[in-house]
């Protein structure tokens, strides 16, 4: 414990806030999902949600995606109270959400689609951003022509084009396999060097959190709260592949385990 | 709020007979009785017997024809199942009977077998037995092979096999055929008895048209689709009871 | 199945059928079954008849109209009652208690109230086809994937894009697979309305033939019948495989 106190204020909590959540509660009929949940997310930063199944993970990111309500409470974005969906904020699915009978191409371009975009300007912008995520060359592909791997890279590709913000995913990765995933996670560290943006980022894996995460926040169930905010610092300009072997990840891993083992039944 | 389910069937049942009896009432036409008159001649033709004598006799064919499909379908089904020459011989012909108008037969029926029971039968065999045997052939042969696998390496005989495993996979499967074809049965008997004969129900139903009783007419009618819809969702009832937890998820039309 | 280690094609048994069919005929077992071969010769002299075509017509026109209404009317209804917990509360008994009531009992009903015409031919088809049709709509509508209507929504769609360019695409398969079961269904209902209500199409080429023995015709009649509408449901069972691909990704 001592050891997460120390990379804890290892560096000052950034004051440039892109999005904060204040006293949200979230309860489904008797079931309190979210309890007096205050979190601050800075910009141009990628913070974990991180926590054992049944903690609130996804029910936090959808408030913060304005697709659910919550029961009390706040969640600003840049200052501006959330009421529902907009514009500055993208989520990237779990299960990808594509369009069966859509190509990769007007997939990509969906949310643009919608924001009225002219169609050849949003093309321009989705091929841009196939090509990006390295789908290049599947423009006309569908959905069931490519692998989990692929298919969540045109969730990513679709949440990118529309330059919000702020990008929400629920755990974008799990249903991807160990290597794509390995992958993944290293694009995912460039991505956040390059674009300026807001990363919200839920995960089960306690490795993938900490390779990944300026911040974590650290949920435990039942009743659901923050146990600690950590921001592993140490290694942050380590080259992606010797990240894995700094004994500072490593002692972060350990200690999240320890201190989350005794709520995993 | 826990009797909302019930509370709403019997307000979409209130709302039914309720424009039924206010369409009887304007009337919408000469021949549409209100809902109260035709419960009144319903109620009469209960009180009088007629119509328990009607049912005796327009369920003569209809348990003969589900009786013989029933056997004869789920037999022929397992067979079919089990043996890829027979699935090749016969699975095309209750294939085309499946999508075919089989009700083009009965004036053919009727010559060969006259206007009597046997082709009353002989209609409502044709309609309900061709979703048994496919239902009963799809299951059979869609039976896991891993468990099929398990009784094997369990030294199963090619009987247990058939009894042990391959009937009780495919059961819920041929329960859905069988209650599939008894409601194929049941439009099999009334347009026997509409089209071949006027006996049973299907009398008092071109009787009381013919003398304009529309009441009655109507209370026949009521009584048959409530008498289907009743055994149907009795046997849809038991089927869930004996087959609790046995979904495997595919399903057949 | 295989014979001699070639592969014979699912339906190559009909051949053989043909044949025992043939050799029935010319054994002259029974005079309601004429020879394959005579009634093929038969076909070839009514196909292009008037009376012919105009049966075809008239049972073309009542299942084409019937079908017609019941997609118009069915979907539509079976979307709002799979987005509508009071519609489809209200409404899904009764659309239950139509798919498994006897409907040949309601001809005579639709016979006094719409006449001995085409207009009760239509609505028996109709009725025959549209309670499936609903139900499943309405099953489609209610399995989309949930991350697909927030998806759609977290991009902020409004309601009527949302309508058109996801839920009707996503419930597609299902609906396709019950207009396939409907028109299936609105085959039979045709032709139990032609042979119930009034002598018309190909109901009345059946009464013709068989009150005047002319068991050739008949066969013929009823030949070209299941050969269309096996074919029918073949064709729509294709375009039904494919849009399957969707299930595996939805
Ligand atoms: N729609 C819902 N209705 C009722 N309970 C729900 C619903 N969604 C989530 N829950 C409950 O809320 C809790 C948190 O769920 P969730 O946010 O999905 O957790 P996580 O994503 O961390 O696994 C769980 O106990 C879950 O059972
Ligand atoms: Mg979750």
């Amino acid at each position: 414990m001592s050891q997460i106190e120390a990379f804890k204020h290892a560096q000052p909590v950034p004051d440039d806030i892109a999005v904060s959540t204040r006293n949200i509660c979230k309860t489904y009929g008797s079931v309190e999902a979210l309890k007096d949940m205050t979190l601050e997310f800075p910009r141009g930063q990628l913070t974990s949600l991180l926590g054992p199944s049944g903690c609130g993970k996804t029910t936090l990111l959808k408030i913060i995606a304005g697709l659910l309500p919550p029961t009390s409470g706040e969640v600003t974005v840049n200052g501006k109270p959330v009421t529902g969906p907009g514009p500055d904020r993208a989520f990237v699915f779990q299960d990808f959400a594509l369009l069966p009978w859509a190509s990769v191409l007007r997939n990509v371009a969906f949310g643009l689609e919608l924001r009225g975009v002219a169609r050849s300007e949003r093309e321009d912008i989705a091929a841009r951003y196939i090509r990006e995520v390295g789908l290049g060359g599947f423009e006309q592909a569908y959905p069931h022509e490519l692998s989990g791997g692929m298919r969540q890279r045109v969730g990513l590709a679709r949440a990118l084009s529309v330059d919000a913000q702020v990008l929400l995913m629920d755990e974008p990765f799990s249903a991807v396999d160990e290597q794509t995933r390995r992958k993944f996670q290293e694009d995912l560290l460039s991505l956040v060097q390059n674009e300026n943006k807001t990363f919200i980022f839920v995960t089960h894996s306690i490795e993938e959190a900490v390779y990944v995460s300026d911040q974590i926040a650290i949920l435990l169930p039942r009743p659901s709260r923050v146990s600690e905010i950590i921001r592993p610092t140490g290694f942050r300009q380590k080259s992606a592949d010797s990240i894995r072997r700094d004994p500072e990840y490593l002692d972060i891993v350990d200690d999240i385990w320890a201190s989350l083992r005794s709520y995993v039944e | 709020m826990v009797y909302r389910p019930l509370f709403l069937k019997l307000l979409s049942a209130l709302i039914l007979f309720g424009a039924w009896e206010i369409a009887g009432r304007i009337p919408v036409s000469y021949a549409f009785p209100t809902f109260l008159d035709s419960v009144a001649a319903l109620w009469r033709m209960i009180i009088d017997g007629s119509l328990f004598v009607a049912y005796a006799e327009t369920l003569k064919p209809l348990v003969t024809g589900v009786a013989i499909s029933t056997v004869l379908g789920i037999a022929l089904g397992i067979w079919i199942g089990l043996s890829r020459v027979f699935d090749w011989l016969f699975s095309p012909i209750f294939v085309v009977m499946q999508s075919a108008p089989l009700a083009a037969l009965i004036p053919l029926l009727v010559m060969a077998y006259g206007i009597g029971l046997t082709s009353k039968v002989f209609v409502v065999c044709i309609m309900a037995m061709p979703v048994i045997v496919l239902n009963t052939a799809g299951a059979v042969r869609h039976t896991p092979e891993n468990i099929k696998a398990m009784c094997r390496s369990f030294m199963g005989t090619r009987i247990d096999m058939l009894f042990k495993i391959i009937i009780p996979a495919a059961s819920p499967l041929i329960f859905s055929g069988l209650r599939l074809g008894i409601s194929a049965g049941f439009i099999g008997a009334i347009l026997s008895e509409l089209k071949i004969t006027p006996t049973g129900v299907g009398d008092i139903i071109t009787f009381s048209r013919s003398i304009a009783d529309y009441p009655s007419m109507y209370a026949a009618i009521f009584s048959i689709i409530v008498l289907a819809v009743l055994f149907l969702n009795l046997l849809e009832r038991t089927e869930k009871h004996l087959f609790k937890g046995n979904d495997r998820g595919y399903v057949s039309d | 199945m295989k014979l001699f280690g070639i592969n014979l094609p699912a339906m190559s048994s009909l051949i053989l059928w043909g044949l025992l069919w043939e050799v029935v005929g010319q054994a002259e077992l029974t005079f309601f079954v004429p020879p394959l071969s005579e009634v093929v010769r038969t076909l070839v002299t009514i196909i292009g008849t008037p009376s012919f075509l105009s049966a075809l017509g008239e049972t073309a026109y009542a299942f084409g109209m019937g079908v017609f209404f019941s997609i118009l009317i069915g979907v539509p209804t079976g979307i709002l009652m799979g987005r509508s917990r009071l519609l489809d509360e209200l409404l899904l008994p009764w659309v239950n208690v139509f798919l498994s009531a006897p409907l040949t009992a309601l001809v005579p009903v639709l016979m006094v109230l719409f006449g001995f015409g085409m207009k009760s031919i239509i609505i028996t088809t109709a009725l025959f086809a549209i309670w499936i049709i609903i139900l499943n709509a309405r099953t489609g509508v209610r399995q989309i994937n949930r991350s697909l209507v927030e998806m759609a929504r977290s991009f902020g769609a409004s309601p009527l894009e949302a309508f058109f360019k996801v839920y009707l695409w996503a419930a597609l398969p299902e609906i396709l697979g019950g207009i396939r079961i409907g028109i299936i269904r609105a085959v039979k209902g045709v032709i139990i309305g032609q042979l119930l209500i009034s002598i018309a199409g190909f109901g009345a080429l059946f009464e013709l033939y068989s009150t005047n023995f002319m068991m050739a015709h008949f066969w013929a009649v009823l030949l070209v019948l299941f050969a269309l509408a096996f074919s029918i449901s073949e064709f729509l069972a294709y375009l039904e495989r494919k849009v399957a691909y969707y299930a595996a990704v939805r």
